[in-house]
């Protein structure tokens, strides 16, 4: 079974819809605090996917995300390693890590996000949203085609809540801004009823360069994203599930967020079954 | 090496939008008319731990700043010269400082050292530098009216040339003083002086009765054979004090009350409100529901929450409290403790460690566009408004705990005090453990825990501060600002140590603080030993009496087996969570508090709880002179409903809604606006319970204090009955309709009430207010008794009066029922927007002329006198029929009718999508009764156009068909041959969007022209 780990502690807050879509995606989930991993009681290695779910990390109070972030570059495990040295040992070994909203800024912050240079140096930021305020209001998103990561596969659009109010990626520098597009690294935009990106509040809820909701790395196994898809499980999240059921009997009970998650289990899942077909073949003969 | 403070400055980097200067900038023009030119905002960590310049330098630059946004300054206040003046505002000694201790958290991080978060050595502060030079006296009003509140903040301002920096002291010891406090050969004025004096909130009486308890022989050989003195302690007084309060023993409520009808000349005496009209009503419906095989009551009144049964594995725990006082003085830190400490509620009941599953709010303010003059340490009703919202935010968002369900009142007379209901509602396994999770049991030996925060001054005095009236010298110390942080640690430290049996039982530190919480426990064992030199504290100097009734939030006192002990501590050292062995409970009946040893207070726990004298209160009725208004013939009736509908009390919320998460957890079913452009506002709360499962819980308050002002009894009756409709509204089933159909319901009542107690020169009207209480009480237990619904919890608030330079500002008489029911399945609910074109519209129940306390009436400034009664047999024959209706999904939207009536009813039904809807009306009462009238329990329903046969069959006399739904967005209403109402739907919701509400908290009106957008945008 995929193994997708959650960690918790210290304001994070969204672990359990975000175990809860790995379950129905077809995974197994575990919820951690962060401290069982910090003190060696759990390694991030024994599972295929790390998440970092939303909430207020540490209050939020240094700007989202910072102080978990520092917490992950600099605190060390009793073997002297910090995390983000683990983290780093378990990209590249080819799995994948995921950050929703809080989690989002926590790779930002960390500079796992976009992280052009690979040094993991923090390259962008997101910061207060161009409204001044928190808000929780439903936004489309469009995938961007070029971008190339197993979690948005063929996905086009999709509708998801924002509940934040440090959402707005700040791209400082052309040359920064110019490979990011580039790679196509900028891997969810906001848009309109058009479909087309828009800069317009309130379909841009916060006003992003680049009218940008999601960031991949270059190799497409990091991935991070202001809204939430765990939030989008089931056709019932959303405002207008009533209408739209009386439109359609038949319309599915799943809900936009969940095809993300299916996904990535399926991606992996597709991994493990080419890393061993010999095996396989085997047993079977 | 000394410990040398040290600063760290954050500016933001020349280009960046400094968006809280600009706003500090605008609010300082628009609210106070000062101009300050361009203001910059810079954040100021001052580092009160031994680092070396290299370790300041890499931690400033590596962990605080953020280097696409900030430029960093060292051991300097720098600023632009441009800039002639200067605001620094930083926290006074022991305020929480989430921000300080986060960035300790960071300094702790990156040196590797294990950093004690517990004991502050950064501390965070604001300054601010403004382009024009303004006068002290200027920067200190900008400061103290927009920037901070003078109770919890230090401010420094003037000119640049003299920043003043200010950090508070370190944390440290208590200050071992325990004084006498004789009682013996006082006048019985000195005796209520010396209570007033002490904020001790107690009667003369009451004073009379601890003299006596002390005087008695018993007493002094038991305090002989302690060592302690014959007098009180100061610690002893206060205990008493804070156990008596009002607030915590709700003496009015259990009063004898002699009640006198002056207009039928009857007369009663009431043997306590609350066993009388709340007690024992809910007794009668547990009755009437085992008889009916439905045994899902499972704790009422006797815990921190009231609890129901879901299925065999969870039960639902939910509790509804109000923070009034603290939230008049400091708005936003008076509903962020609100929220917190009501969080906790549910999570200590019984053992403890439930799971939080919603927040609601329910906010009663002043007109925040008031513009007259402001009394003595009274706070602009915006500002209240502004700063409970932002409390509200903040408690509910950073907890991750969604805010599913509110409402807001206007009125005048909420002016003085505001007030603030906070509702949490949780799941708890049946079993924690393999014990019943909501008993709690304590036997002797068992160690008494303090867990959470730490201990300071704040909040001392608040049980006895919100017992009495506020007035311009209410004590600064009662204010508390919460950390949501520290309690999200503790909660999720409480949910794992209760599901590994480590905790025998809990109960939160909320008023009163360690004296309540140990006081209340203690009466499980019958006694506790408390060693209160152990408690850790915020900063030095309190002595040990305000140790114990110190209402420092984020609290829990556990009681734990010794044999459970290291493992619990083992595990609160691993979840960063501070916990403190305080001593332990004994079954010697007494409350024995110590500090190093030496007694501190040694109480007989049943002179403590049962000492109390019985109040015996007088109540008069007389009802209202009142007539129903002679109006104009020739109304515009569009014009009436668009301003209804812009009106304070009916316009929409959205600008609040919006701030609060409504859907973390990822379960919320029904939010509080729905459809396709988001903005249809809905009757009552659905959340699921788990993804496992379909079963969900609705939630709704009902709250009506207009109708107060005609008859109290016919108010309160219909608040419960608007709580209880927005449930059916949404697909909710009454209870106890079926043997054994289990559908729980749980019920909150909350009374606010102004001072009810007669006093010939200080209170001349109290018996008029203490009749119109009782009139509230008669009027629930009817309800409960009518419709089968328990109460399970509740509260009393009873001096919501504000003083000030003579004058005195009452709330008006309010009660807020806050009911939760279970949803079979989440799936089946109904939303009140309009579906589809050429469904059919009904109103279901009937219309009666009742315009009195309408809003129909208010826009006209007229009261009336028909105030709208609820007919409790015909509702809930209404009721059932629309359950089962919902079964064969006979019906597509319902909204139920309440402020506006029919009229504002069925323009909001069309806010979803963009629909219109042609309607004709036909009864024979006047039009403005048909279209704005009140009466109670009916609803706005539309039927598809294939189930119109079997619904009218259903419903029969009860439905009255009123016209369809349609695509050209047109509100259509006609009477009698004429178009009454004509009006695009899209310009109604462009009215209800621009409301003073939206004004007032600034939803921007570029937002509001796009989302109009999106109605067009829908059809289209």
């Amino acid at each position: 079974m995929v193994q997708a780990l959650i960690l918790t502690g210290f304001g994070i807050n969204c672990e359990e819809e975000f175990a809860a879509a790995y379950r129905l995606a077809g995974a197994e989930a575990t919820i951690v605090h962060l401290n069982q991993v910090l003190l060696g009681h759990v390694s991030i290695h024994d599972y295929d996917i790390l998440n970092f779910p939303g909430g207020f990390s540490f209050g939020d109070d240094l700007g989202s995300g910072v102080v978990l972030a520092n917490k992950l570059r600099y605190r060390q495990t009793p073997s002297g390693r910090t995390l983000l040295d683990d983290i780093k040992e378990f990209i590249a070994n080819g799995k994948f890590v995921m950050g929703i909203c809080n989690g989002f800024q926590v790779l930002v912050k960390l500079g796992l996000l976009p992280n052009l240079s690979g040094n993991v140096t923090p390259e962008v930021t997101l910061t207060h949203n161009a409204s001044g305020r928190y808000e929780d209001r439903w936004v489309r998103l469009k995938v961007n085609p070029n971008a190339h990561t197993p979690f948005l596969k063929g996905i086009d659009t999709m509708e998801v809540p924002v509940r934040h109010g440090e959402g707005r990626l700040v791209i400082s520098g052309a040359d920064t801004l110019a490979h990011i597009q580039d790679k196509a690294l900028n891997c969810l935009t906001y848009i309109g009823y058009d479909d087309s990106p828009t800069d317009v509040y309130p379909h841009n809820p916060n006003g992003a360069d680049l009218n940008c909701a999601g960031l991949t790395d270059p190799t497409g196994q990091v991935f991070g994203l202001m809204p939430h898809p765990e939030a989008f499980l089931s056709l019932y999240n959303h405002p207008d599930w009533a209408r739209r059921k009386r439109l359609n009997r038949g319309i599915s009970e799943e809900g936009d967020g969940l095809k993300l998650f299916r996904n990535i289990v399926e991606h992996v899942q597709g991994q493990r079954a080419e890393a061993v077909p010999q095996e396989a073949s085997q047993f079977s003969s | 090496m000394e410990n040398i403070l040290r600063s760290i400055q954050l500016l933001l980097k020349p280009g960046v939008h400094d968006g809280e200067g600009q706003r500090v900038a605008e609010a300082a023009r628009r609210h106070l008319g000062l101009r300050t030119g361009r203001v910059q905002s810079t954040a100021v960590y001052s580092v009160r731990y031994p680092v070396t310049d290299q370790q300041l330098h890499d931690f400033a630059t590596r962990c605080l700043q953020d280097p696409v946004l900030h430029d960093v300054a060292l051991d300097e206040l720098r600023h632009e010269p441009a800039f002639k003046s200067y605001i620094l505002v930083a926290k006074l000694p022991g305020v929480t400082d989430d921000e300080g201790i986060s960035a300790q958290n960071a300094l702790g991080d990156f040196l590797n050292q294990p950093l004690d978060t517990h004991t502050q050595h950064i501390f965070s502060k604001r300054l601010y530098f403004l382009e024009q030079e303004l006068p002290e006296s200027s920067l200190r009003r900008l400061a103290e009216e927009l920037l901070g509140n003078k109770l919890i903040n230090r401010f420094e301002v003037g000119p640049i040339s003299q920043i003043r920096d200010y950090t508070p002291r370190p944390g440290g010891g208590a200050e071992s003083i325990t004084n006498l406090v004789s009682l013996t050969g006082l006048s019985d004025e000195a005796l209520v002086q010396l209570s007033k004096d002490n904020l001790y909130a107690l009667n003369l009486e009451e004073m009379q009765a601890v003299r006596a308890y002390y005087a008695s022989p018993e007493t002094q050989q038991e305090r002989q054979a302690a060592g302690l003195p014959t007098d009180p302690t100061d610690c002893e007084l206060e205990i008493v004090a804070q156990t008596w309060s009002e607030h915590c023993k709700h003496k009015e409520f259990s009063a004898v009350i002699k009640y006198k009808d002056l207009g039928t000349g009857e007369e009663k005496e009431i043997d306590s409100l609350f066993k009388t009209y709340i007690k024992n009503a809910t007794a009668e419906v547990d009755r009437q529901l085992r008889a009916n095989g439905n045994d899902w009551l499972i704790k009422v009144f006797s815990d921190n929450a009231g609890a129901v049964r879901i299925n065999p594995e969870s039960l639902f725990v939910w509790k509804v409290e109000t923070h009034n006082s603290p939230s008049a003085i400091d708005p936003y830190g008076g509903a962020i403790t609100g929220i917190l400490g009501n969080n906790r509620d549910p999570l200590a009941t019984g053992i403890g460690g439930a799971q939080l599953l919603f927040n609601t709010n329910v906010l009663c303010f002043g007109n925040p566009e008031f513009n007259g003059t402001l009394l003595t340490n009274q706070l602009h009703p915006r500002r209240i408004f502004e700063g409970v919202r932002k409390g509200i935010e903040d408690g509910g968002n950073k907890s991750g705990i969604p805010t599913v369900n509110g409402a807001i009142v206007f009125d005048d007379r909420y002016a003085g005090k505001p007030l603030v209901y906070c509702g949490t509602g949780a799941v708890m396994p049946m079993q924690l453990a393999g014990l019943d999770s909501w008993e709690k049991k304590i036997d002797a030996e068992d160690r008494i825990i303090m867990a959470g925060g730490r201990v300071g001054k704040d909040g001392i005095h608040g049980a006895t501060f919100s017992s009495i009236e506020l007035d311009e010298t209410s004590p600064a110390t009662a204010v508390q600002i919460g950390s949501p942080i520290t309690q999200k640690l503790a909660m999720d430290f409480l949910m794992i140590a209760t599901r590994r049996g480590l905790i025998k039982c809990s109960t939160d530190n909320g008023a009163g603080g360690l004296s309540s919480s140990i006081g209340e426990l203690a009466t499980i064992s019958s006694g506790a030993v408390v060693e209160l030199e152990k408690v850790p504290l915020k900063y030095p100097g309190l002595r040990p009496w305000e140790i114990f009734v110190s209402e420092s939030q984020e609290r829990f006192s556990l009681a734990v087996e010794p044999s459970k002990l290291e493992e619990l501590l083992a595990l609160g050292r691993e979840m960063e969570v501070e916990l403190t062995d305080i001593g332990y409970f004994t079954a010697d009946g007494f409350l024995d508090v110590r500090f190093d040893g030496a007694p501190v207070a040694h109480l007989n726990m049943e002179f403590l709880h049962d000492g109390v004298p019985r109040k015996t209160l007088e109540a008069e009725w007389q009802a209202p002179q009142a007539q129903e208004p002679q109006l104009a013939t020739d109304l515009d009736y569009t014009d009436v409903l668009t301003r209804l509908l812009g009106s304070l009390n009916i316009c929409s919320r959205e600008s609040v809604i919006r701030q609060y998460d409504h859907e973390v957890k990822g379960r919320t079913i029904i939010k509080p606006l729905m459809g396709a452009t988001g903005q249809a506002p809905q009757d009552a709360a659905v959340v699921r319970f788990n993804f496992e499962s379909w079963e969900g819980v609705a939630v709704s308050n009902g709250i009506l204090p207009r109708f107060g002002d005609l008859d109290a009894y016919h108010m309160s009756a219909g608040a419960f009955d608007e709580a209880v409709r927005q449930i059916i509204s949404v697909g909710g089933k009454l209870p106890n309709l079926a043997p054994g159909d289990n559908i729980f319901w749980s019920v909150n009542d909350n009374f606010c009430v102004p001072d009810s107690v007669y006093d010939p020169t200080g209170n001349p009207d109290g018996k008029q207010k203490l009749a119109k209480l009782v009139r509230m009480c008669e009027a629930l237990r009817d309800a409960t008794a009518a419709y089968c619904i328990p109460l399970t919890s509740g509260k009393d608030s009873m001096k919501n009066d504000f003083k000030a330079d003579g004058v005195k500002i009452s709330v008006p008489p309010t009660v807020l029922y806050s009911m939760t029911a279970k949803i079979e399945d989440v799936r089946h609910t109904i939303t009140s927007d309009f579906k589809q074109a050429d469904d059919v519209v009904y109103l279901l129940g009937e219309t009666y002329d009742e315009l009195g306390g309408s809003e129909f009436y208010q826009l006209f400034g007229e009261l009336g006198a028909n105030v709208p009664q609820v007919r409790f047999e015909q509702a809930k024959e209404l009721y059932t029929l629309i359950g089962q209706a919902n079964d064969q999904a006979l019906i597509q939207s319902c909204h139920d009718l309440s402020d506006g009536g029919l009229a504002v009813a069925l323009a909001e039904a069309t806010f979803g999508y963009g629909f219109g809807a042609e309607v004709e009306l036909k009864g024979e009462l006047s039009l403005a009764a048909q279209l704005f009238s009140e009466s109670h329990s009916r609803f706005v329903v539309t039927v598809a156009p294939e189930d119109v046969v079997a619904f009218e069959q259903h419903f029969g006399t009860r439905a009255t068909r009123l016209g369809v739904v349609t695509t050209d967005g047109q509100l259509t209403v006609k009477h009698a041959g004429q178009t009454v109402i004509s009006a695009a739907t899209a310009d109604l919701r462009y009215t209800w969007s621009n409301g003073p509400v939206n004004q007032v908290i600034g939803l921007g009106h570029d937002a509001l022209r796009n989302t109009n957008e999106s109605s067009t945008g829908g059809l289209g």
